[in-house]
């Protein structure tokens, strides 16, 4: 039987600051494309309807859910994902907060979470727990009761203020 | 070796990072749906519309004939060797062979070059099905009119359980109270972020699957068991895994299928779940219908219980004969009576199977009796808190149903609990609409008897050390699904050993590369692990120590060694690294390794269902709750949760809280939110995470979590349970929180709001 060929579009997007030129089908998610084309496998598939949070990225500073995000809405935009978050070896200090404050358990919500919270802290560096809570409420963990987490967000704002940037 | 014990420790007790943690922060941990193999394939299984099928005709012509399509199987592809995980009661095959009996029951399945294709052909394939009535009410199952979900159960009993301890009625003729209640649990799922996946690879008659499993080994028993294979052929990996909770414990179809389609086509095959195949899939919380008639004496002592039970076990038997004994074997731990009758039905029904979910068939009994304690003691004119130390299980006791507690500070938890809580100042004393309430539980540290007949060790430990001496490398079988497992048992290899935890590698969780362990279930791992891993160090430790007292012409018995430096204990100054001497041992004897293994004491009682309940050790807590209620709305909205636990020695306290926390959590969404729902044809109505409503970070109470100074005598340094305990006493805390707010008792999980607001509106009618 044949299939219908489904027409391709090309799609130039910057990932953790490389851009990239992909073909894609008209219904490939922006998760796909990260997860299956590019390799970015830190971004998680948990429900694939936009419930969990789990594959949520950046796309030019703000958090949004990539399974919801048509690859072809991704042309000319920027993508952040998890592994574009460590610069130079060296963690971001909301990664550092989360290894502290013992706020990782299995990890799958994990990429996602810091993701949002980097997202927050940039519109807003100090962020009250209410605030943090509110940030994260679009990304289920279901090991933690979220009390690492928000401790750590909170930390990690903290260390902002500290070091004065 | 006793010196061990005698010597501060070094490394355990402290919060050391989790191992894997930096792995899991940058994205670089690697979940089985991120591993790709070259010529990797992708399945997808078909699943039944029908809760309630006879299959006449399955055509998979059209299917097959689709290009990217390398090979679609049914029942007649595949062994029908019928599986499951409780040796009693096998009921389950890869593909359903005659009939379906439940809404996603598996009839099929596709290989494909991409998902797509995969999906696309799933639909091409053609069932044609005489539709059968359905049971879908447990309380209607055993019915003599009813349909049967198996031939083989009469009535749909899967499970029947009558224990009788003592003299129940006796007790009852001659309490001061006697008093009935009727309860209702929910059906919860787990669940965990990472849906079920597996990648199967078959190559020269050797199956290797990569999984997101919680037991490698059962997966391996059973997987070799349905396709003929010797243990030998089948290698299990795990990979990281995104979180378990009792889901992940048996193999599932991504196992069994995968399995099968990499044999069909001869190439890697990788099977995720969708979110709703994980519903359909299941394995979750038992709704439990609950009746508990106890009598007390006029001083609140319970002098007998009768616990009457109906589990809904949906389609497959999976692990629910446990469950259902759990049931009633662990009420008579938390609090002492001498008389208590057990009697339990498991049904089927035409719904998704019920299995084991983080407390396995305890939370919602303890929800009832928690509850009916409360009710029990206001008839009496006591304080919650007063009732339950009259009746709190001390220390080197043993239960009516032969259960053997060692360790046991339940009623300094109590003390405790009503200190930080401010109880005094606020039972009785608070604003209208606010109340304040406790909920207590106990767990066991791992199940005395695995699952299926075998007498081999519960864990086994190897430890090496590099030739170099610069590092140990620890080899052993046990499951981190993110409880942290890995980094206390490393914690405990350094320990052991008297070695840096920065020194100690893990290989963990391959069956081909590390020794035999059952798996991460019935919180069971720190205490039987430990018990392998401390063997393992304290042989490496013997060893170098020998060797040192060689290089150093002294007497091995004076020496030590701590933080990777041998020292002479009468003059600490005079030393040799850890390294120098490991090295040198290989110069002189090759390989520096150290192996333990650990089998529990032989436990319980000889009645029929005696060794579910059995463990080395028991965890106790007590938890209270402060709540705030809307009487205009039913909305319940809990401020506050106080756990205080008697968990024996700490390991990391970092991640002990962090499993108190995560316990609560899952305690508290189950009872404020979670249920799976269905309509009248089987079908699932919240299969997805944002109907099935699990809490969000908006949702939670502030926790305050409490430790009460604990040593276990038979877990290594004194360790016992900490990963499912603080789910049990949640519901019932929560539920009498609210009666102490609003006067109105909810004897029904969820503790919707629209549940307080009948009961509200009814107690209004009454008034």
């Amino acid at each position: 039987m044949p299939v219908r060929k489904s027409k391709h579009h090309v799609v130039t997007l910057t990932v953790n600051g490389a851009e990239q030129t992909e073909l894609v089908k008209p219904n490939t998610t922006l998760l796909d494309l990260l997860r299956e084309t590019l390799d970015y496998t830190g971004t998680k598939k948990g429900c694939e309807l936009g419930d969990c949070g789990a594959c949520t990225v950046l796309m030019d500073g703000k958090p949004v859910n990539s399974c919801l995000v048509l690859a072809v809405e991704a042309d000319g935009h920027s993508i952040t994902t998890i592994e574009g978050v460590e610069q130079n070896g060296k963690l971001d200090r909301i990664q550092e907060a989360f290894i502290d404050q013992a706020a990782v358990q299995c990890g799958y919500c994990t990429p996602g979470m810091i993701l949002s919270a980097k997202a927050l802290l940039a519109r807003n560096p100090h962020p009250t727990e209410r605030e943090v809570r509110e940030a994260i409420a679009g990304n289920l963990c279901r090991c933690t009761g979220y009390v690492r987490i928000v401790k750590a967000v909170l930390a990690a704002a903290d260390m902002h203020t500290q070091q004065g940037q | 070796m006793s010196e061990l014990t005698t010597r501060p420790h070094s490394v355990i007790g402290k919060s050391v990072p989790k191992i894997d943690a930096r792995d899991k922060v940058t994205g670089r941990a690697k979940y089985t749906g991120d591993l790709k193999l070259p010529g990797m394939l992708f399945g997808k299984i078909l699943r039944s519309p029908h809760a309630h099928a006879r299959i006449l005709s399955i055509d998979t012509s059209r299917a097959e004939q689709l290009p990217g399509v390398l090979a679609v199987i049914t029942a007649k592809d595949v062994p029908s060797t019928v599986y499951g995980i409780s040796p009693a009661r096998y009921d389950e095959t890869i593909f359903a062979i005659e009939k379906v009996i439940q809404v996603g029951d598996k009839l099929a399945a596709v290989a494909a070059v991409d998902e797509e294709t995969a999906v696309k052909a799933l639909s091409l394939i053609e069932v044609e099905y005489e539709v059968l009535p359905a049971v879908l009410d447990p309380l209607k199952a055993m019915d003599e009119d009813q349909p049967r979900v198996h031939p083989g159960y009469e009535r749909n009993i899967s499970v029947e359980i009558h224990q009788d301890f003592g003299d129940v009625d006796k007790a009852f003729s001659e309490s001061y109270h006697v008093r009935t209640d009727r309860f209702r649990g929910n059906r919860a799922n787990h669940a965990a972020m990472e849906p079920h996946a597996a990648i199967a690879k078959w190559e020269n008659g050797k199956l290797t699957i990569w999984t997101g499993t919680q037991s490698p080994h059962y997966t391996q028993y059973h997987v070799s068991r349905v396709f003929g294979l010797k243990m030998g052929e089948v290698r299990v990996i795990k990979a990281f895994v995104g979180g378990g909770f009792g889901g992940k414990l048996e193999p599932s179809a991504a196992e069994y299928v995968g399995s099968a389609l990499a044999m069909k086509t001869g190439r890697p095959v990788k099977m995720i779940f969708d979110r709703k195949e994980v519903f359909l899939h299941n394995r979750g919380r038992h709704p439990q219908y609950i009746e508990l008639t106890t009598g007390v004496t006029k001083e609140g002592r319970i002098l007998g219980v009768h616990g009457k039970f109906i589990l809904d076990g949906g389609s497959y038997t999976s692990l629910g004969i446990a469950s259902a004994y759990y049931a009633g074997s662990m009420l008579p731990i938390v609090y002492e009576f001498d008389h208590f009758r057990f009697d339990c039905f498991r049904v089927h029904t035409n719904l998704p199977s019920c299995a084991a979910q983080r407390g396995h068939g305890v939370p919602q009994p303890r929800f009832a009796f928690e509850s009916h304690l409360d009710m029990i003691a206001k008839d009496l004119g006591m304080d919650p808190i007063e009732i339950r130390k009259v009746n709190a299980r001390r220390p080197n006791t043993t239960t009516i149903n032969d259960l053997k507690i060692n360790s046991c500070e339940f009623t300094a938890c109590l003390d405790r609990a009503k200190t930080v809580s401010g109880w005094e100042a606020k039972k009785g004393k608070l604003p209208p609409g606010q109340g304040i309430g406790i909920g207590c539980g106990a767990f066991v540290t791992g199940a005395g008897y695995p699952i299926y007949r075998t007498k081999m060790p519960h864990s086994a430990a190897v430890i090496t050390v590099s030739e170099q001496g610069d590092f140990v490398t620890l080899y052993i079988g046990a499951v981190d699904i993110g409880q942290g497992s890995d980094t206390i048992l490393a914690q405990m290899a350094a320990e052991a050993i008297g070695v840096n935890y920065e020194d100690v590698r893990i290989v963990a969780a391959d069956t081909e590369t590390t020794p035999h362990d059952f798996g991460a279930y019935s919180s069971r791992q720190t205490l039987m692990a430990g018990h392998a891993v401390k063997r393992a160090g304290e042989e490496i430790r013997r060893q170098v120590i020998e060797l040192a007292g060689q290089l150093l012409e002294v007497d091995a018995a004076g020496l030590d060694i701590d933080g990777g430096t041998v020292f002479v204990k009468a003059f600490p100054e005079k030393t040799l690294s850890f390294e120098n001497v490991a090295s040198e041992f290989f110069v002189r004897k090759g390989p520096l390794v150290g192996k333990g293994s650990y089998t529990p004491p032989k436990l319980g009682g000889k009645f029929k269902g005696a060794p579910v309940g059995t463990s080395p050790a028991y965890s106790f807590a007590a938890q209270v709750s402060q709540v705030e209620v809307d009487e205009e709305t039913g909305q319940v909205m809990v401020t506050d949760v106080w756990d205080v636990h008697d968990s024996g020695t700490v390991i990391n306290p970092d991640l002990l809280g962090a499993q108190i926390e995560g316990a609560l959590f899952m305690g508290m969404g189950e009872a404020m939110y979670e249920e799976v729902l269905f309509d009248d044809k089987g079908n699932p109505l919240n299969a997805n995470l944002a109907e099935y409503r699990v809490p969000t970070a908006l949702d939670v109470p502030q926790m305050h979590s409490q430790l009460v100074d604990s040593y276990e005598p038979s877990g290594p340094w004194g360790v016992k349970e900490v990963g499912e305990g603080a789910t049990l006493p949640t519901m019932g805390c929560y539920a009498n929180a609210i009666y102490d707010a609003i006067g109105v008792r909810i004897y029904d999980l969820p503790l919707t709001p629209e549940k307080v607001w009948r009961a509200i509106q009814e107690r209004k009618k009454l008034a």
